[in-house]
C-alpha cells in the first residue's frame, strides 16, 4: 500500500487503544467510504484508499485527543484521497475552482425536480463537479455535516464553506437541467 | 438579483448556519423579495432530492473485513503472564462481592409475586433521566398535595401517598404517570436545591423492608424500600445523604 510507512513498533496501538478506536472511528466507516466514493467516482478505488485512509486513521489515533472523531476521520480520508488523486489522476484536479457566482438562469423547481428523480442522473450530474464542489455538497447533504465539520474536514475557512455551497449547488443545478450529454456513452466511460 | 443580500446568504438560511439576527432579518426580507424567495424554492427542491436520492452509499463487507484485518495486524498482542495468581484471587473475591451487593441492592419489586412488575434500575435510571428532558417533568404541576394527590385518581389502580416536605428542604414539584416493566407507576417529583428528585410508587404484595445500600448508575443515585403495602424508589444525582433524608421523611 502506498503512501504508509510501516514505522517503528512506536506505532503499534495496544489492546485498549484498540478498543477505543473500535468505539469513536470505527463507527464512521460509512461516511468515510461515502465520501471516498464520491470524490474517487469509482467503488473500487473507494475501497482501496477508504481501508489505507482508515490504517492511517488508526496509525494517527494516538494524536487524536476526543473531539469530533467523525470529522477527524474524514479529514484523513479527504486528505487520503487528495494524494491518491494527483498522483493516479492528476487531471481531475486541474478543474478550475469557480469565481463567480453566475446569475441563476430561470430553473423551476418543478424542471428540477424532474431532472433530478432519478438516482443515476443525479449521481452522474454530481459526478461532473470538480472534487472541490462534489466534496462540500456531500458532506453537507449526505453527510449532514454543519459549516464548522466541513470547514474543519476540507480546510477551507469556515467563511467559505457557505460561498462554496453556493457555487456547489448552482453547478449542480445547471448539469442537472442541461441537455443531458449521450447517456449511454457518459455510463460506459465509468 | 435585485436585492441587498448576498446571494449565499440564502445557502446560509437554507442550512440553518445564519445567526438569530440574520436569519430573522432574511425571513423579513424574504416577504418581499421575490427573487429570493424562488432562489429559496429552488434549492429546497434541489436539497430534498439530494436528501431523497439514496446517493450514500454504505462500506461493503468486504472493506470491513481487509479493515479488521488491518487492525488486527497493526495491533499489540495482550501481554500475556504477567497477571500473578493472587490478583485472580482479588479478582474472584471482587466479583463475588459485588455479585452479593447487587443482589441485595438491585430493585426487586416482588421476587416471590409474579404479580408485581419487575423493573431493573436501568429502567428507573432511564426513566429519571427522560423526565429531565425539557416538557416530561411533570403531568401535574403543583406543589399542593391535595391537588397531586387526587390527579392520580383513576390514572392508576392505587393511590400513591403524596406528602410535600418544603419545610424540610424538599419541595414537592408535582407528578406525572410514568411506566416501569410494562406497569404504570406514580412518579412524585422532588426537589432538593437545585435537583430533582423522582420517587416512583407502585403497589406490593411483599413484607415491609428497610431503606437499601443505594445503588449507583451513570452518576445516579437510588434509594429502594418497601413500606405498608408500596414499593418505592428514589432515583437522583443529589448526595446520598440528601437522597436518604427525603426517603425517611416519605418511610415515617
Amino acid at each position: 500500500m502506498s503512501g504508509i510507512t510501516h514505522g517503528s513498533g512506536s506505532d503499534v496501538l495496544d489492546v485498549h487503544e484498540r478498543a477505543r478506536f473500535e468505539q469513536l472511528v470505527l463507527p464512521h466507516l460509512d461516511a468515510a467510504f461515502n465520501l471516498a466514493r464520491w470524490l474517487l467516482r469509482r467503488r473500487e478505488d473507494s475501497e482501496d484508499v477508504a481501508q489505507e485512509a482508515m490504517l492511517r486513521a488508526y496509525r494517527f489515533f494516538r494524536g487524536f485527543h476526543g473531539g469530533d472523531a467523525r470529522a477527524w476521520l474524514l479529514q484523513i480520508v479527504r486528505n487520503t484521497c487528495y494524494t491518491w488523486l494527483e498522483k493516479n489522476r492528476p487531471v481531475e484536479l486541474m478543474t478550475e475552482f469557480d469565481e463567480e457566482l453566475h446569475p441563476q438562469p430561470s430553473v423551476s423547481p418543478e424542471s428540477l425536480a424532474i431532472a433530478g428523480d432519478n438516482r443515476e442522473r443525479l449521481g452522474r450530474a454530481l459526478e461532473t463537479l470538480p472534487p472541490r464542489f462534489r466534496e462540500v455538497l456531500v458532506l453537507r447533504e449526505l453527510e449532514g455535516c454543519s459549516y464548522k465539520e466541513i470547514a474543519a474536514i476540507t480546510a477551507i475557512p469556515i467563511g467559505t464553506v457557505m460561498s462554496a455551497l453556493a457555487r456547489a449547488r448552482q453547478r449542480l443545478q445547471r448539469a442537472l437541467t442541461q441537455p443531458q450529454p449521450p447517456v449511454e456513452e457518459a455510463a460506459r466511460e465509468l | 438579483m435585485s436585492c441587498d443580500f448576498t446571494p449565499t446568504a440564502l445557502h446560509g438560511y437554507l442550512d440553518g448556519e445564519l445567526d438569530a439576527l440574520r436569519s430573522a432579518e432574511f425571513e423579513r426580507h424574504l416577504e418581499g423579495c421575490r427573487d429570493c424567495a424562488k432562489a429559496l424554492e429552488v434549492e429546497e427542491s434541489l436539497r430534498s432530492l439530494l436528501q431523497r436520492s439514496s446517493l450514500c452509499e454504505s462500506a461493503p463487507i468486504s472493506l470491513r473485513k481487509k479493515i479488521r484485518a488491518d487492525l488486527d495486524a497493526a495491533t499489540a498482542a495482550p501481554p500475556k503472564q504477567r497477571i500473578p495468581a493472587w490478583r485472580w484471587v482479588i479478582v474472584a473475591a471482587s466479583i463475588l462481592i459485588i455479585g452479593a451487593i447487587s443482589w441485595y441492592s438491585w430493585p426487586r419489586p416482588a421476587g416471590r409475586n409474579p404479580d408485581a412488575a419487575q423493573f431493573t434500575a436501568a429502567e428507573m435510571i432511564d426513566a429519571h433521566i427522560r423526565s429531565l428532558q425539557p416538557g416530561h417533568l411533570t403531568d401535574v404541576a403543583s406543589a399542593d398535595q391535595h391537588t397531586v394527590k387526587p390527579w392520580f385518581n383513576g390514572k392508576l389502580d392505587f393511590s400513591p401517598p403524596v406528602k410535600d416536605f418544603s419545610d424540610d428542604g424538599f419541595p414537592l414539584i408535582g407528578g406525572r404517570l410514568d411506566v416501569l416493566a410494562g406497569r404504570n407507576v406514580a412518579a412524585l417529583v422532588y426537589m432538593r436545591r437545585k435537583h430533582i428528585i423522582n420517587v416512583f410508587v407502585l403497589p406490593t404484595k411483599d413484607p415491609d423492608t428497610p431503606i437499601h445500600l443505594p445503588g449507583l448508575r451513570q452518576g445516579y443515585q437510588w434509594l429502594h424500600w418497601r413500606r405498608q403495602g408500596m414499593e418505592y424508589c428514589a432515583v437522583s444525582d443529589v448526595s446520598v445523604a440528601d437522597l436518604h433524608e427525603l426517603a425517611q421523611l416519605i418511610y415515617q
